[in-house]
């Protein structure tokens, strides 16, 4: 039963994790049609910089604080200098770009960085361990961690689906052309988009880095794992990147605890966690295929969205 | 008599100078050039194949790199487990990535645009983190190909016949999708690419044809994992990571697509750029990143746009 709590506890930081990444992509997929590789750099110079300021000004908020704005203004500047001319192009020239984009921020981050990884401690504050239950205890800082993430998660909420500005995001989204014809100006729209989806991406890089290594490649698998599930959710659609997120979180945390010991009751031990380990990594791109086969659009369309 | 086009032209010219560049190899007094050019030969295979799907057929596969990696893994194994005969392992691999590509055409060909681009991503992916869990041949540390494939005609251990063998295969690839592409099949392909609804309407099975070049596409990309894993003598996930694929559509797009020896173009200038900027700098993709960016913008006709279809139109 522990085990079971722990995991999904696991799975849902995972979930929040990547959904922050996925918010801001999703949205700039649907207001631009504009296809993002770059997105996980983004996510990894966020770590990148909290890896820096944090030790720097010796205070985790303070120095995430930083890490964010920094990202932000790295959003800005790529928005405007790399991303802009792309706009409006074809699919094939957005993935040939913002390709040569990720490449880019790699040898940057070998650069400014080193190629070696750097870790972040967690927080002195939310170092220890909290006692859960009977049997079961579970690090402060992720339990922290998910209460922010669902803040953040819900705060998007509101400004997507209660204010005026996010009456026009969710227009512009829905409906490039017609939101512009009634008067919205789309293109300051997606800037703004893009500015919230760097800050959301260099969050959940601050939120990462004392978790993972921060390394170069570090924003590749999370831009994937991100790309699955915007497509699950349907492009365009905050509510159904967050759903989707929490689905691919649950099953890749529960898969790597749970897979093993069912499929020991066919294989031999050894050919079990060979196979678990397999699965658990496949299993997301099945449901991919899967959701694919029966809703195209995605689980959780936005509504009217091409 | 009609004059040769100049993009024949511009393949003899380029058979001819690949056919005498062994010679190099005399003049440098190692093997080095050779092993890169056979390399170059090997992904300028795997470009063409992806061309027949980009560039004819408007797929844009972002997967590709998947049915290289497991062309390479099935002669990999089979190596390990002492199939050595070529006869043998050629036809399965190729027969393997096949049956693949019809899956995988069969279940992304349901999609459009976006949806395509990123489900043939998440296939690839797939099959990538399959052979990270291969503990048995490797994992992610790859596996070694103790011999390669043996033919009794010919000895693939050695450099200077295999790259003649690449070099074949290569311009037999490039004239059967060059040909393909003034076929029938090819003709409605870039139809559909042009104008789908047009094509429905015309009476064709679109998703049909479009599956047919997917598989076709698959099995020729799977022959260029083949010779790469001879060519390597080792096999490991990073043959079908994601950046190779998208490596793969740089390489066509710079050639320029639906060209067929366009790629073999954009995959000599992708891998000579490769090379040099790497030995000026070890920063190199800081200025290949941005000089993608602006090939983008500036020059989407490709190096083949130099070089008009037929002579007279340029």
């Amino acid at each position: 039963m522990s085990l079971l709590i722990e995991q999904t506890l696991n799975g849902v930081q995972l979930a929040l994790l990547l959904f922050l990444v996925a918010a801001g992509l999703t949205l700039v997929f649907g207001i631009m049609d504009f296809m993002n590789l770059s997105h996980g750099s983004l996510f990894m110079m966020g770590a990148y910089f909290a890896a820096t300021f944090v030790p720097m000004t010796g205070s985790f908020v303070l120095g995430g604080l930083l890490a964010i704005m920094c990202t932000t203004l790295l959003g800005f500047a790529v928005e405007a200098i790399w991303l802009r001319p792309l706009f409006g192009r074809g699919h094939l020239d957005q993935v040939l770009g913002t390709f040569g984009l990720v490449l880019f921020f790699n040898d940057f981050v070998r650069l400014v960085w080193g190629a070696a990884g750097r870790t972040l401690a967690v927080p002195q504050m939310l170092a220890g361990q909290v006692s859960l239950g009977p049997s079961l205890t579970y690090p402060v800082y992720r339990l922290v961690l998910i209460g922010a993430g669902l803040v953040v998660a819900g705060g998007l909420y509101l400004l997507v689906q209660r204010t005026k500005a996010g009456m026009v995001i969710r227009a512009a989204a829905s409906d490039r052309d017609m939101a512009g014809a009634i008067g919205a100006d789309v293109t300051l729209v997606s800037t703004f988009v893009f500015g919230l989806g760097a800050a959301l991406a260099g969050l959940a890089g601050l939120f990462a880095a004392p978790l993972l290594t921060v390394q170069i490649g570090m924003g590749d698998n999370i831009l994937i794992l991100t790309l699955v599930i915007i497509v699950i959710g349907g492009l365009g659609s905050v509510r159904g990147a967050f759903l989707a997120a929490l689905i691919v979180g649950l099953i890749d945390a529960l898969g790597r605890a749970y897979l093993p010991e069912l499929l020991r009751l066919v294989l031999s031990p050894v050919a079990a966690s060979t196979a678990a380990g397999a699965l658990s990594s496949v299993a997301i791109y099945i449901l991919l295929a899967a959701v694919l086969l029966v809703k195209p659009q995605g689980l959780f369309p936005a509504r009217g969205a091409r | 008599m009609r004059r040769p086009s100049p993009r024949l032209l511009l393949a003899c010219v380029l058979f001819i100078l690949l056919a005498l560049a062994p010679i190099l190899t005399i003049f440098v007094g190692n093997d080095y050039p050779l092993i890169v050019l056979t390399r170059v030969l090997i992904l300028a295979m795997a470009a063409v194949s992806l061309d027949l799907i980009l560039g004819y057929g408007g797929m844009v596969s972002l997967g590709h790199a998947a049915f290289l990696g497991l062309g390479a893994y099935a002669v990999g194994i089979m190596t390990t487990e002492g199939v050595t005969s070529g006869l043998v392992q050629w036809p399965l691999a190729i027969l393997l990535t096949a049956l693949v590509a019809l899956v995988i055409g069969a279940l992304s060909l349901r999609t459009r645009g976006v949806y395509f681009i990123l489900v043939t991503l998440a296939f690839a992916q797939m099959i990538y983190f399959v052979s990270v869990g291969l503990d048995a041949y490797g994992g992610e540390d790859g596996l070694v190909v103790p011999t390669r494939s043996r033919f009794s005609v010919l000895d693939l251990s050695d450099r200077t016949s295999f790259y003649f063998l690449c070099l074949v295969l290569l311009f037999a690839a490039i004239a059967f999708v060059a040909h393909l592409a003034r076929t029938r099949f090819g003709l409605v392909l870039r139809g559909a690419a042009m104008n789908e609804r047009r094509m429905r309407a015309l009476g064709f099975p679109v998703y049909r044809y479009r599956l047919a070049a997917f598989v076709i596409a698959g099995a020729l990309c799977g022959l260029a994992g083949i010779l790469l894993a001879n060519h390597s003598e080792f096999v490991s996930p990073s043959i079908m990571n994601w950046g190779r694929s998208a490596d793969l559509i740089i390489m066509v797009v710079l050639g320029g697509i639906g060209s067929a020896v366009g790629p073999l173009l954009g995959a000599m200038v992708f891998m000579l750029a490769e090379e040099t900027l790497s030995h000026l700098t070890t920063y190199w993709q800081l200025i290949f990143g941005p000089l993608i960016l602006i090939f983008v913008r500036f020059a989407r006709s490709g190096l083949i746009g130099l070089f008009p279809e037929r002579s007279g139109d340029g």
